[in-house]
């Protein structure tokens, strides 16, 4: 069963197309990497599929779990299971992470497991910190995924989790990215799905996903094995990567 | 009137009228006292009348930290009533005492009181300044502190009127040597004026921190600040205040006077306009000889769309994202505050959040 649709999906913001004609078919137990040059439209396809109001949907649809959430608000579709976690989230003052965490927990029914996922993360000293305030990159990624593993949802946007992550801790992040994704579990029994994006590809190293995907101009040019897509990407770049592709189609 | 109204009214301003919560009250119900309790040996609680009566000293502490300058502080100077709050040299009163100013039938409450912080000594008020939901009139409240060497006072003050009330607090704070004074205030309900500079001076190695919280409702004018005066080496001051206007008019004011060299002050005013509202931010630093610490940082928005956006994205909705950023806005962490302090602090703010969505 499809836990996401995008059928035609056309975003623009202020007026202008950043995504175009974007179809794609993600089933339970996927992972799916999204590979793009700067400005290709990754972020974007993230925000306009978590419902982000700043990116206008000006064509296609979006179907969730069988569900038309083309114009549904954002916290709608996450009590529906989506989660993101953001590549620079913002900051704000007074707003303290454990209250946040909270909430997520009881949406995510994790709320005994708070303790346990902040030590994972190394969490633990920034729970009283005003959310994102003064965090290193590296913490802010730590947060962003302690959030999610909280919500617990059924489908996980990951959105550059290994930039500016330090060695030390890219294996940490690592872990508990296939936590959120049950890739520590056999293939048939997961029943999570997710997209995540990355740049360097550094985290494939430590999280195996199932297909890759290479957005190009606000369009979906390659789909395949995600660590051929990297291998292809490193040897040729991306628009010789991108010619490639569409000399096979 | 009814005992109900005045009880929930009490409530919205702290006042617990619990001998097991507090170590004093005071109560003045329009320009009488209503009852004084005291439930806690080194601490003093009178009408200010009768501590007049009993301590011939008094009079040089009457008018010695706030000046008679204005036609509200002479209207007082001809007729008040109020409290003397002291607690004796090296007292210990960490529950707080409670006093209360309800205004419900007169035209015009005027009110002098005084605190005194003996040597050495600690103390934690709670003022509540609450009037009948009907209530039409002014209060002109003249109050005065004294925080004597080494000795530490803690004012939290909580406001909550009714729309047609007028407030002119006049306040001033004398802190001698190593003395400390932290003042809270909170004003998050609806009133037509409130007009209010409290001033501290400080003398060698004091300390006055001045937090404030305050919301402004349409027809509203909240014209309110601080002043320090730093007047001798090693003393310091912290001005930090949280406006919103939600419709109404406020007026940020603070203002450190360096006096000598090797002092510190920091100020620090940030607004918050929901939906529509007026903001001024004055932040003054004043310096008056070389080798002196002056800072300050104000600013004025609204409510980030993404920082809503990324809050619902944690599944809350809308009106939650902007409560609880609202509610981060208005949390100040203020230093050396007691946990019973804090707790009224945070009911008030609970009590608002509704309001202000």
């Amino acid at each position: 069963m499809d836990v996401l649709r995008l059928v035609n999906l056309g975003v623009e913001v202020d007026g202008k197309k950043i995504l175009e004609n974007v179809n794609l078919y993600i089933q339970k137990g996927q992972t799916f990497v999204l590979f793009g040059p700067n400005g290709s439209g990754k972020s974007s396809l993230l925000m306009s599929i978590i419902g982000n109001p700043k990116y206008k949907i000006y064509d296609g649809r979006i179907i969730f779990k069988g569900q038309d959430i083309t114009y549904a608000p954002t916290d709608e579709r996450v009590k529906m299971g989506m989660g993101i976690a953001f590549q620079n989230p913002p900051k704000i003052g007074g707003v303290k992470l454990i209250d946040v965490l909270k909430h997520c927990a009881k949406l995510g029914g994790t709320e005994d497991k708070i303790e346990e996922f902040a030590k994972l993360l190394g969490m633990e000293d920034f729970l009283h910190r005003d959310l994102n305030v003064g965090f290193s990159g590296g913490e802010v990624k730590r947060s962003e995924l302690l959030q999610l593993m909280l919500l617990n949802p059924d489908f996980v946007m990951l959105d550059e989790p290994d930039s500016g992550v330090d060695l030390e801790n890219i294996a940490i992040i690592g872990e508990a990215i296939n936590k959120l994704l049950e890739r520590d579990k056999p293939a048939e029994e997961r029943r999570k799905a997710g997209i995540i994006i990355t740049h360097t590809g550094h985290i494939l190293n430590y999280v195996d996903a199932d297909y890759g995907v290479i957005l190009y101009k606000g369009k979906i040019v390659c789909m395949g094995n995600p660590f051929d897509l990297l291998k292809d990407i490193s040897e040729f770049g991306y628009e010789g990567c991108v010619k490639r592709c569409l000399r096979r189609f | 009137m009814p005992e109900e109204i005045l009880k929930e009214r009490l409530e919205s301003v702290g006042i617990e009228m619990d001998p097991k919560k507090r170590s004093g009250s005071f109560l003045l119900l329009d320009q009488d006292v209503k009852s004084v309790a005291k439930f806690m040996e080194g601490l003093e609680i009178m009408p200010i009348k009768r501590a007049l009566e009993k301590y011939d000293w008094l009079e040089d502490y009457l008018w010695k930290a706030v000046k008679v300058k204005d036609e509200f502080t002479r209207e007082v100077e001809e007729d008040f009533n109020g409290y003397f709050i002291r607690a004796l040299p090296n007292a210990k009163v960490e529950i707080p005492v409670e006093a209360c100013l309800y205004l419900s039938k007169v035209k015009k409450q005027k009110v002098h009181n005084i605190v005194i912080a003996e040597e050495g000594s600690e103390i934690n008020i709670i003022s509540g300044c609450t009037s009948h939901p009907k209530a039409m009139g002014m209060h002109i409240g003249v109050s005065e502190f004294y925080v004597k060497k080494n000795a530490k006072l803690t004012f939290t003050m909580i406001h909550s009127w009714s729309e047609d009330i007028e407030v002119r607090p006049r306040s001033g704070v004398i802190v001698e040597e190593n003395g400390t004074y932290i003042s809270n205030y909170v004003l998050l309900t609806p009133a037509k004026l409130v007009q209010m500079y409290p001033t501290a001076y400080l003398k060698r190695n004091a300390t006055a921190v001045f937090s404030s919280i305050v919301v402004a409702f349409k027809n509203a004018t909240i014209d309110m600040g601080n002043k320090a005066v730093l007047m001798e080496k090693g003393s310091s001051a912290e001005i930090i205040s949280r406006t919103i206007s939600k419709g109404g008019r406020v007026i940020a004011r603070g203002h450190i006077v360096a006096e000598v060299p090797e002092v510190k002050g920091h100020l620090e005013c940030r607004g918050l306009i929901l939906d529509e509202g007026e903001i001024l931010a004055v932040p003054e630093l004043e310096a008056k000889c070389p080798n002196v610490d002056l800072s300050h940082e104000a600013a004025i928005g609204k409510i980030a769309e993404d920082e809503i956006f990324y809050l619902m994205s944690r599944g809350m909705t809308q009106d939650e994202a902007t409560a609880t950023i609202i509610r981060g806005f208005m949390e100040i962490d203020i230093k050396g505050i007691p946990p019973a302090l804090k707790r009224e602090i945070d009911k008030a703010i609970e009590l608002a959040e509704r309001e202000l969505l």
